[in-house]
């Protein structure tokens, strides 16, 4: 690292020449056929142990005493996006992809791989329907059937050496706007792209820019730029990925609009859980300043910007823009009323565009290739890709690219390689708490902002959380009433007042207390809530539960009339019992079970006392076998 | 954990301007140095940035990550993303709840352990993730993590 | 109902040669069907008000900044044939808006609100009679405390650090277990006594935290408002 401070330290970008010349300068020090064995440390390959593997795979490589030119680079870096297969090891220039690698493969890679040239079969990702081994991923399904433009350059880049950027064009949008577009150019490009905000609002950006230009005009002095990392939707890490594994296209995102709209400083507003993607801002923010990309005289182009990274301290509403605006403020993260609008009076009462970071890694895209290129991926009121993180009952939990418009099935299905051991989801949730459950039926909806506002849902932040039959609809709603509950401002009466009254009516609806005329009576409730509230986080607070009742009814009326939860979940509603043909009696449930309500003796059936039994679902968890039945 | 002494507080505070919009970062370099705000660090903070001792109180009590009591030398916090939902956190902080003998937010009597909740920490792929001072345990579960602890606590 | 025009009403335009007051600086709308004017400044609140309309508030006080907190004052906004709900405490009207205070969304938001506030304010005979206004006699939902009158508009805290400057008061926490203390919870001696919190309240919650607020006045003045600089540290009823 203080190699890289060193070199950057030497060169000064003052115009697009510059940047070629610097770009070529690093390209010509790389052999493009030198091998590099890519060892992905996005973050669940690091809780999966990828570090060790990167140092296994360098001792072996040191042990093997290869011959200098065929030496291979280990790279470090960001999530590629296949995280239920990490630790991940791809092998460029050709792409050859292993998974679920060990440090104890290692050997085996350098002999196998990297000197006799063959493939580790074992290692390589099985197709599930045919049995096939696939060698490089671009041939994998998860992959095929994503178009990454915005990840592009994630799991290719060591996103802690600027020089990687560069080499693959980066800085390059930037370059070309403050050589040859004015300002309002830059607006016009991005209006005309049609590129709606990422963070969940869709607010379309070129609009809010101009708003916000037209304003200053208006009233001259100092104009922010804020990037929105928060990312709060619990189940959503589109954000954290951008930020981890190729910072600079949100710096380069941010510093384009910061020239569109006049604004001398920016900050990222960075969720304090995540300090990898904290500290790998904090590098290229330093890297960008030392080569002269951000601070004063930006390219020598005259114009002056600069970036400060504020951290979250742990409340979900400053996700929420003028609750960010707060805390950056350095108070509490209470929204206010909108309007006025940011754009019009928003940090210290001054013009201030707030775009989430996935928005601004879209900028330089558009920039570069142009709005019509953009315009041309999606569909025409949802143009470009959107980030999804796909997680729940989903064979392929990761982070996934598509172009808008595509149909829900074909990210569950082609990408999502479907539902474990099931043919169907039964919902998929999209927006997290404020977004709305989709059930299968559905499952044609295309994946863009109307449309999903339609069914009832909305696309919010780019989580999509599959459920399958043994998820309860009526859990899932009280679960992200919970969670809103714990983050609601307390300001206003509506939210503060009615998620804990909604959830009264749904923890009876799981103790199966209630009629008919309840679930009509929370619908109402739901709709004042929606109306009345401050900010979105209570207005969009009922619309899981509006949503599920909406498709679900069914699954709310047998808990009430019928007493049960057909999805074994609400623990009023349910027993444990032990399978006696699949029971081998271990004891492992006696041993845990709190209550000790589980008897049995050694190598024989146990069972378990439902009168003492208190659903903790330990037994569930940890037997061995699967012997423990849920009704 | 290191010890309270006013030098090392100042050099804290020199870092940042005197103005309000540093009361959180300033707070948050506190916590994390010392595990928790005392008051004696909340009111040096207070005259330093230039605000009310009732709005730092009002920050310092709003947002989750600040503490004003100490915090336990290990700190375990079970995600309750949505995924990890799914998967069973629930149960694995009741369960830890029972084992440790605190409510979450909670620190133990020994101050050993501090036990806390988390709205999704991004590592959806290794649900139910409890993360134990800022290490990452992917599919954890209750016999896992009482392993650990039971480490840790020698 | 008013000629729609296309201009905007924001700032209002100031000419330093001429009267503030012109006839085309009045903002021109309807208030259930009727024809209302606005000066330029006054909310949609101001104007109802002006004009005898009756809107129910809670945290709304004239000598204060409006918050828009408790969402009581709610109106139903048509214009350019879309219909949304704003807060007439912190909305400036628009040219040709209509406004609609009883809509069926609007008796529907209040009466849910009433409803709930019956059961976290169970000890305040004012929340009563005003929930009785809206037909509301009682609550299905739990009263958490049944001696709770505290509804956390912010009067309060907001007359303490707007007009008194004090500021000796401020929310603690956040969402159910936000509540109004000093720090740390214990008397601040910031406090200068003036009662300007029980003044603004719309219930008697003040009254009943007031000593809270200031402590032991006998002490304070034997100890010339030296009470503790540096608190214990206590911990917030979480």
């Amino acid at each position: 690292m203080a190699q890289v401070a060193l070199r950057t330290q030497e060169f000064r970008i003052g115009s697009p020449a510059d940047l070629a010349d610097y770009q070529q300068q690093i390209l010509s020090e790389r052999d493009p056929n030198r091998p590099v064995l890519i060892v992905c440390h996005g973050t669940g390959c690091l809780a999966n142990g990828s570090p060790k593997v990167a140092d296994a795979l360098r001792q072996a490589i040191a042990r093997a005493g290869l011959d200098a030119q065929v030496v291979p680079e280990i790279k470090i870096t960001g999530c590629h996006g296949f995280c239920s297969r990490g630790p991940l090891v791809i092998l460029q220039p050709s792409g050859l992809f292993y998974q679920l690698v060990k440090p104890g493969d290692a050997e085996e890679i350098v002999q196998t791989t990297l000197i006799e040239g063959n493939p580790v079969d074992r290692l390589l990702y099985v197709e599930p329907r045919t049995g096939e081994h696939i060698v490089h991923d671009h041939e994998i399904p998860f992959y095929k059937h994503q178009q990454r433009i915005v990840l592009k350059n994630i799991g290719k880049i060591d996103p802690t050496d600027i020089r990687d950027t560069i080499a693959v064009g980066g800085y390059q949008a930037l370059a070309k706007a403050l050589s040859t577009m004015s300002p309002d150019e830059v607006i016009d490009a991005v209006e005309q792209s049609g590129l709606r905000g990422r963070g969940g609002g869709g607010f379309p950006s070129g609009r809010k820019w101009r708003i916000a230009a037209d304003n200053l005009r208006k009233n001259p002095g100092p104009m922010y730029i804020v990037g929105n990392g928060d990312e709060g939707d619990p189940g959503a890490f589109m954000d954290r990925t951008i930020m981890e594994g190729d910072p600079h296209a949100v710096l380069e995102g941010m510093i384009l609009g910061a020239y569109a709209m006049g604004a001398t400083q920016g900050f990222i507003y960075v969720r304090m859980e995540y300090p990898v993607a904290v500290r790998h801002l904090q590098i290229a923010l330093e890297q960008a300043r030392s080569l002269g990309l951000l601070g004063t005289n930006i390219m020598d182009s005259g114009f002056d910007f600069d970036i400060q990274i504020n951290r979250g301290a742990g409340a979900f509403v400053c996700g929420e823009e003028t609750a960010l605006i707060a805390s950056l403020e350095g108070r509490i993260g209470e929204p206010v009323p909108r309007p006025p609008y940011p754009a019009e009076k928003g940090l210290w009462d001054r013009p201030t565009i707030i775009n989430n970071v996935e928005t601004w890694a879209n900028v330089p895209l558009i920039i570069d290739k142009g709005a019509d290129w953009f315009a041309g991926i999606g569909v025409p009121h949802s143009t470009g890709t959107k980030i999804f993180s796909l997680v729940g009952k989903v064979n392929n939990i990761g982070l996934v690219e598509v172009p808008m418009g595509i149909p829900l099935s074909r990210i569950v299905d082609e990408i999502g390689g479907g539902v474990p051991g099931q043919d169907e989801f039964k919902a998929v949730q999209t927006g997290g708490p404020s977004g709305g459950m989709i059930p299968y039926a559905l499952k044609d909806t295309p994946v863009d902002f109307d449309s999903l506002t339609k069914v009832g849902s909305m696309m919010g932040s780019g989580g999509m959380i599959v459920m399958d039959q043994r998820d309860c609809v009526v859990d899932v709603a009280r679960y992200f009433l919970r969670f809103l509950e714990e983050e609601s401002c307390g300001k206003c009466l509506p939210c503060r007042l009615g998620l804990k009254a909604m959830q009264e009516f749904l923890d009876r609806f799981s103790k199966g207390q209630g009629t008919p005329e309840d679930i009509v009576e929370l619908q109402s409730l739901g709709q004042a809530i929606k109306d009345f509230s401050l900010c979105a986080l209570g207005g969009t607070a009922p619309n899981p539960v509006l949503t599920t009742i909406n498709y679900f009814r069914d699954e709310y009326e047998a808990h009430l009339a019928q007493q049960t939860c057909p999805a074994g979940v609400c623990k009023d509603l349910i027993t444990y019992s032990i399978d006696p043909e699949l029971c081998n009696g271990c004891g492992v449930c006696r041993r845990i079970c709190p209550q000790g309500c589980i008897s049995g003796e050694k190598k024989q059936l146990h069972t378990i006392d439902s009168n003492l039994c208190i659903r903790c679902g330990m037994c569930f968890d940890e037997c061995p076998v699967d012997a423990v039945i849920v009704q | 954990m290191p010890k309270v002494t006013t030098p090392d507080i100042d050099s804290v505070l020199e870092k940042y301007p005197g103005q309000p919009q540093f009361l959180i970062s300033l707070m948050q370099d506190v916590q994390s140095l010392y595990n928790y705000i005392s008051p004696q660090h909340l009111d040096l903070i207070c005259t330093h940035v230039g605000v009310p001792r009732t709005r730092a109180w009002s920050v310092a009590t709003f947002y989750k990550s600040f503490s004003l009591e100490p915090r336990g030398e290990h700190e375990i916090k079970v995600c309750l993303g949505t995924a990890c939902h799914l998967k069973g956190s629930p149960r694995i902080v009741e369960s830890l709840e029972r084992e440790l003998h605190v409510c979450r937010g909670q620190t133990t009597g020994d101050l050993r352990f501090t036990l806390d909740t988390v709205n999704c920490v991004g590592a959806c792929a290794l649900a139910p993730v409890v993360v134990i001072d800022e290490e990452y345990q992917p599919k954890t579960t209750f016999r896992k993590l009482n392993k650990l602890l039971k480490g840790l606590a020698e | 109902m008013t000629k729609s025009t296309k201009k905007k009403a924001s700032a209002p335009k100031k000419k330093k040669s001429e009267p503030t007051k012109e006839k085309a600086d009045f903002i021109g709308f309807t208030i259930e069907g009727q024809l209302v004017k606005a000066m330029p400044g006054w909310t949609i609140l101001d104007t109802a008000r002006h004009y005898g309309f009756h809107i129910p508030t809670l945290c709304y006080h004239e000598a204060l900044k409006p918050v828009g907190a408790c969402r009581l004052c709610m109106v139903e906004v048509r214009q350019n044939g879309a219909a949304r709900l704003m807060a007439s405490c912190f909305s400036y009207p628009q040219e040709g808006m209509e406004i609609l205070l009883n809509s069926e969304r609007v008796q529907n938001g209040r009466r849910w609100l009433m409803e709930m506030l019956l059961a976290a304010c169970p000890a305040s005979p004012e929340i009563q009679k005003m929930a009785r206004e809206f037909g509301v006699a009682s609550t299905r939902f739990t009263a958490e405390d049944p001696m709770e009158e505290c509804l956390r508009c912010g009067l309060c805290i907001r007359v303490c650090e707007e007009i008194v400057g004090a500021k000796a008061i401020s929310f603690g926490s956040r969402g159910v277990t936000k509540h109004v203390a000093t720090p740390y919870m214990v008397p601040n001696d910031a406090c200068v006594s003036c009662g300007s919190c029980v003044a603004v309240c719309p219930t008697l919650a003040a009254q009943t935290r007031l000593d809270k607020f200031r402590g032991d006045l006998a002490q304070r003045m034997a100890h010339g408002h030296q009470a503790p600089h540096a608190p214990q540290a206590h911990s917030a009823p979480f």
